[in-house]
């Protein structure tokens, strides 16, 4: 860990001028993610600013009867919030797949948006990284990849994001809100984390002194055919191998609109709206279901250990969607699969 | 006689250890403490070229940083650096001279008044390398193992017998690399008494172990190192030998005269021992009957460059079954790593996992039921040595465990049974160790106002040592249990041996036996002394210390009480310290066994696998707590649950590096991996093997447990994994 500086941030505007001020600066809010990285040495931030006494932690209900939801909300918070359980409980449910109550407890809802790839190497810095260090080479491509992207891949990096609160906020078609030095923006989630290309340094669009205010769920809710299924190397406390978030509406047995996003498998929550417009209008059967899993898995390459996941994922999805159109959701207290 | 042998007693270090009132190796404070930081290789091989610290030793709050070239003396004859368990070869020195032997080799320790300063100093040291050809692939090296000892000698011609043999079972399986991960890091701190003297808090399962290799190692005298361990968070095996953070810390105490503590990360502990990645093959030749006419099973395990660690992986099944051919050997392969160190079972848990596979494959070829064949093949002798058992209820293990699972119900038919969308599988296996013995001393101190303090250099691991100890004192003694204090893991109190192999609770529990009969012969002297004394005309063996009283055995009711004998002749305190030597009995062979069954359900389509149950069937001799006896065997289960799912360490051999070194990537069983377990003593009474019939309960826990779920999953699923762990890619189609 690196000696760095200490400020805290008095609101929103005063954590943008700090940010612009020292380009080495990072933002911390629960410091799960930052920390563990700045005693790795990966990330080694001149400056942190600690934004966790902002005011940034209320669910407020938005005109169009959508909910907006503060970036330092905590993760538990949010998973436990009745707006949240009885109009959004995919959102609820996704997060409550992931880490553990004591990090859920600790983890903000901005800080879960940025968190960074688990990729062993980019955690190791005596190997090559194109992440962690532009230019010296992406040791998963030959290297131990069984945990690596399918999909949107690049030759400089194959790495996943993480998050599983991303995956059903992408799928519910969620806003994240940004606050910087030119002034207040909102992107579509689907959009806010970048595929690597050329650049994989850059996980999201977000700009060095921007921040993450607030998250906005449109009024679309799913309340009850959804379900967000993870598959992982132990039933609690690890990361997707895959992930779905599946929201269907239904008309009779006629699907009218459906949501599909996939986690574990890219480097950003993986949507298509092809696989989605494939089930509109179409009776909810596997055969259905089975087709939208393909069109979202078009293009998907394995490498050496993660071929797997592409027949995973197809099958994730087409359970995923039996859940959602049976309302029978995961549950992620009981580890058995429904 | 016995209120507290046999029972369920609960820990009497249990509320300091809840309370955080116990305290660990890295919580002992001393004035003017400071800390080291330990810069690790991240080459696997090579040479230290360059070592710049002046960037580190700028930072204010910087002490010192050691190095190879810049430190005190250590040792430099190889013997100094063995300690007691040290394998064959040359041990490795921290901090001794440029070269590297393996990634995460300690190169440096930066000691400063703070910790986080340590650390962040720490990354300013800059080292070049020259950087060597390497090796760290067990699999691609596999060609070059060479053979090791011999676990046992072959019998008759296990080669010809196979190959006449009418069914045949031949197969590699690997166990992958593991590391302990106990939840305690290693640390240690050393506090400078002044005088060349110094008190090293250790974390270690062998504080004399310890002790005499640093005196070794410093060029000590014994009284001027005294090393302590009152508490252990797990150890497992990885703290069998001293860890090098012992030497560095006490290495800086001398180069700054001051009191210094090192701790280890999660991460540099992935640099210490390991169990040792292993093929395992194993051929086994039948008869249509299940009669086996031959076992042959060879191991390859990894080592270091410098030393040679192997463990007996192929020897058990001469123990398990009758076969009239055999034939097992053991190879190293040397690699650019760590030397590997016992962890739990070591040996056994990963060669009776291969071996329990393959029984199962044979029973399924022979069309056989998994204990039929093993009750076809049960042995009443060990076969290397011809020798019977001291004790062996394996069979009422096979009966009771199977009766508690319902094996009786299993359709043997892979695939038959199901629920809903899940497969369901039941597995079976068979565990087994050893029954060891070692000499330890104790030493007893009774006060007048009828307590007993009992102590001893074992270490408690977490196992239950000082409960057991005082259960047996306050039975011997004839004291409340309350009355007892049992200190334990100081190197100035009476002899003990690392603590390990499952042998503490038989050998410290007869230590205490043998002290407290010398406590008990001083008291019937001293109440026999007493004026007009109840006890005169008593013979001393016909008296008993019960219930606070030198009372006369049977019903005539002359008793004296404790302090009314002492008080007598003046005497405020009696102290007894008495080595207990095991008689050495070649005629017979001692073992725990075990039978293993596990339920798996298994998602069909996505591959996700549940235990949902675990009974574990134990016979081992005479359970001194059955409540701590029974964690130490669930302990054992989850462990095992963990070894057939979860563990391994990953490395990437282009670099020599473990990618996984850390428990978030490294994964071990969660709350929710572990269901119903179900603990089972079977009766064993055995009055050959000591005077308690007591046999230790550490490693059969794990032994069994992999094979009886990958047993299972092959049940459920029709998918035979012969590569551990059993993660849910392996059974995609
Ligand atoms: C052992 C372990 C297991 C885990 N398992 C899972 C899992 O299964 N699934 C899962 O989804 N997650 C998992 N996590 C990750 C966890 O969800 C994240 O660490 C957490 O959400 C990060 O939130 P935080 O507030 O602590 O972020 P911090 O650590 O404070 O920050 C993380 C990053 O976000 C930036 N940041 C924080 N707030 C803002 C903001 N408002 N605007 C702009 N940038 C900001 C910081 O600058 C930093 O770069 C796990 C973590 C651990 C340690
Ligand atoms: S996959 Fe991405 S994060 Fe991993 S090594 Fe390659 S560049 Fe780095």
């Amino acid at each position: 860990m690196n000696n760095f500086q200490y400020s805290r941030a008095g609101d929103v505007a005063d954590a943008i001028r700090l940010l612009a001020a020292d380009p080495g600066a990072k933002l911390i809010a629960g410091g799960t993610n930052l920390i563990d990285l700045m005693k790795e040495n990966v990330e080694r931030p001149s400056r942190l600013i600690d934004i966790s006494r902002l005011p940034l932690r209320d669910i407020e209900e938005t005109a169009d009867g959508g909910l907006r939801i503060g970036a330092l909300v905590p993760n538990s918070d949010l998973a436990y919030h009745p707006l949240i359980n009885q109009r959004y409980p995919l959102l609820a449910s996704a997060i409550l797949a992931g880490a553990s109550a004591q990090l859920r407890n600790m983890a903000s809802v901005g800080g879960n948006l940025m968190q960074r790839t688990r990729c062993p190497y980019f955690y190791d810095t005596a190997t090559p990284c194109n992440k962690r260090r532009p230019g010296t080479g992406c040791s998963a491509l030959d290297g131990l990849n069984r945990n690596h992207a399918i999909l949107g891949t690049s030759k400089s990096c194959i790495a996943t994001n993480p998050s599983d609160m991303s995956v059903a906020l992408a799928a519910l078609g969620a806003l994240v809100h940004i606050a910087g030095p030119m002034g207040a923006r909102s992107v579509a989630l689907t959009d806010f984390h970048r595929l690597p290309d050329d650049k994989p340094n850059l996980d999201t669009i977000l700009g060095r002194s921007e921040i993450i205010t607030a998250i906005e769920l449109p009024p679309h809710s799913f309340p009850r055919n959804y379900s967000y299924l993870k598959i992982r190397d132990r039933l609690s406390y690890a990361f997707a191998l895959v992930s779905v978030a599946a929201a269907i509406e239904l008309e009779g047995n006629a699907i009218s609109e459906a949501r599909l996003a996939l986690g574990g498998v890219a480097h950003k929550p993986w949507r298509s709206m092809e696989a989605e417009a494939a089930l509109r209008g179409q009776a909810a059967t596997p055969d259905h279901f089975g087709h939208a899993a393909d069109l979202l898995l078009q293009g998907a390459t394995p490498r050496a250990h993660n071929g797997f996941k592409i027949a995973l994922a197809r099958r994730a999805v087409v359970r995923a969607l039996i859940q959602a159109a049976s309302a029978t959701p995961q549950s992620q207290a009981h580890k058995k699969i429904a | 006689m016995n209120a507290y042998v046999g029972t369920p007693t609960s820990r009497i270090d249990g509320r300091a250890k809840v309370t955080g009132a116990a305290k660990y190796a890295g919580e002992f404070s001393a004035d003017g403490l400071v800390h080291g930081f330990v810069v690790e290789a991240t080459i696997p091989r090579g040479r230290i070229v360059r070592l710049d610290a002046t960037e580190a030793l700028k930072v204010a709050g910087v002490l010192e940083v050691l190095t190879h070239a810049h430190r005190p003396p250590l040792a430099d004859k190889d013997e100094a650096w063995k300690d007691e368990v040290a394998p064959e070869g040359l041990p490795f020195r921290p901090l001794y001279d440029d070269m590297i032997k393996f990634n995460g080799q300690p190169i440096a320790l930066v000691v400063a008044e703070e910790w986080e300063t340590a650390k962040f100093a720490a990354t300013l040291v800059r080292i070049d390398y020259e950087q060597d050809g390497f090796a760290t692939d067990l699999e691609a090296e596999r060609g070059r193992a060479s053979e090791m000892d011999k676990p046992h000698k072959p019998r008759g011609d296990a080669k010809a017998a196979l190959a006449a043999a009418a069914l045949r079972h031949e197969a590699d399986y690997l166990v992958p690399t593991e590391h302990h991960n106990p939840m305690e890091l290693y640390a240690t701190t050393t506090v400078w008494e002044g005088g060349g003297k110094l008190t090293v808090y250790d974390k270690t399962q062998g504080v004399q172990n310890v002790q005499k290799f640093l005196c070794a190692v410093f060029d000590k005298k014994p009284e001027e190192i005294r090393v302590l361990s009152p508490y252990v968070g797990g150890a497992f095996g990885s703290g069998l030998r001293p860890q090098y953070q012992v030497v560095l810390a006490t290495l800086a105490a001398l180069a700054l005269k001051r009191s210094v503590r090192v701790v280890l990360t999660r991460q540099q502990m992935y640099g210490l021992g390991y169990r040792p990645m292993t093929i395992e093959h194993v051929a086994l030749g039948a008869r249509p009957d299940g009669t086996l006419d031959a076992i042959s099973h060879e191991a390859i395990a990894v080592t270091s460059r410098y030393e040679d660690f192997s463990r007996n992986d192929t020897g058990w099944a001469e123990q398990l079954y009758k076969s009239s051919n055999s034939h097992f050997s053991h190879k190293l392969v040397d690699l650019d790593v760590s030397t590997p160190c016992d962890m739990r079972a070591p040996g056994a848990a990963s060669g009776v996992c291969a071996l329990e596979c393959a029984m199962d494959e044979l029973a399924v070829a022979l069309k056989l039921d998994p204990i039929e064949l093993r009750l076809k093949c049960y042995s009443d002798r060990d076969q290397s040595e011809g020798l019977p058992y001291t004790s062996k209820q394996l069979r009422q293990c096979y009966a009771r465990g199977g009766e508690a699972f319902g094996w009786a119900r299993r359709n043997p038919a892979p695939r038959s049974m199901r629920e809903g969308k899940e497969l369901v599988g039941w597995g079976m296996a068979t565990g087994v160790w050893e029954a060891l013995q070692m000499p330890v001393a104790v030493r007893i101190v009774l006060t007048a106002n009828g307590h007993a303090e009992v102590s001893c250099a074992a270490s408690d691991i977490g196992t239950g040592t000082y409960t057991i100890v005082a259960q047996v004192a306050a039975d011997a003694l004839g004291l409340p249990i309350e009355n007892i204090s049992v200190r334990l893991a100081d190197s100035t109190l009476p002899q003990a041996p690392v603590e390990g192999g499952s042998w503490m609770a038989a050998s410290s529990a007869h230590a205490v036996l043998g002290a407290a009969e010398e406590i008990r012969r001083e008291l019937v002297h001293l109440a026999k002394a007493i004026p007009g004394s109840p006890l005169a005309d008593l013979d001393a063996a016909a008296v008993t210390l019960v219930d606070g009283m030198i009372a006369g055995n049977g019903k005539s009711g002359a008793a004296v009480s404790i302090p009314d004998a002492m008080r007598h002749s003046k005497l405020e305190r009696i102290e007894k310290e008495k080595l207990n030597q095991f008689a050495e009995d070649k005629s017979h062979a001692r073992n725990t066994h075990s039978a293993v069954f596990a339920e798996v359900k298994i998602d069909e389509e996505l591959g996700v696998i549940r235990v949902t149950r675990v009974v574990s069937a134990v016979a081992a001799g005479r359970i001194l707590n059955t409540k701590t006896g029974r964690s130490q065997i669930m302990g054992g289960v989850v462990w095992g649950i963990g070894m057939a799912l979860h563990e391994e360490t990953v490395m990437d051999h282009r670099f020599g590096r473990i990618m996984n070194a850390n428990i978030a990537e490294y994964h071990i069983p969660v709350n929710a991996d572990i269901r119903d377990i179900d603990v089972i003593f079977v009766d064993e009474p055995d009055d050959r093997i000591n005077r308690l019939g007591i046999k230790g309960l550490g490693e059969i826990g794990i032994v069994g447990v992999p094979a009886a779920i990958a047993n299972a999953v092959y049940h459920a699923t029709g998918k035979r994994i012969r590569r551990f762990p059993i993660t849910l890619d392996k059974l995609l189609d």
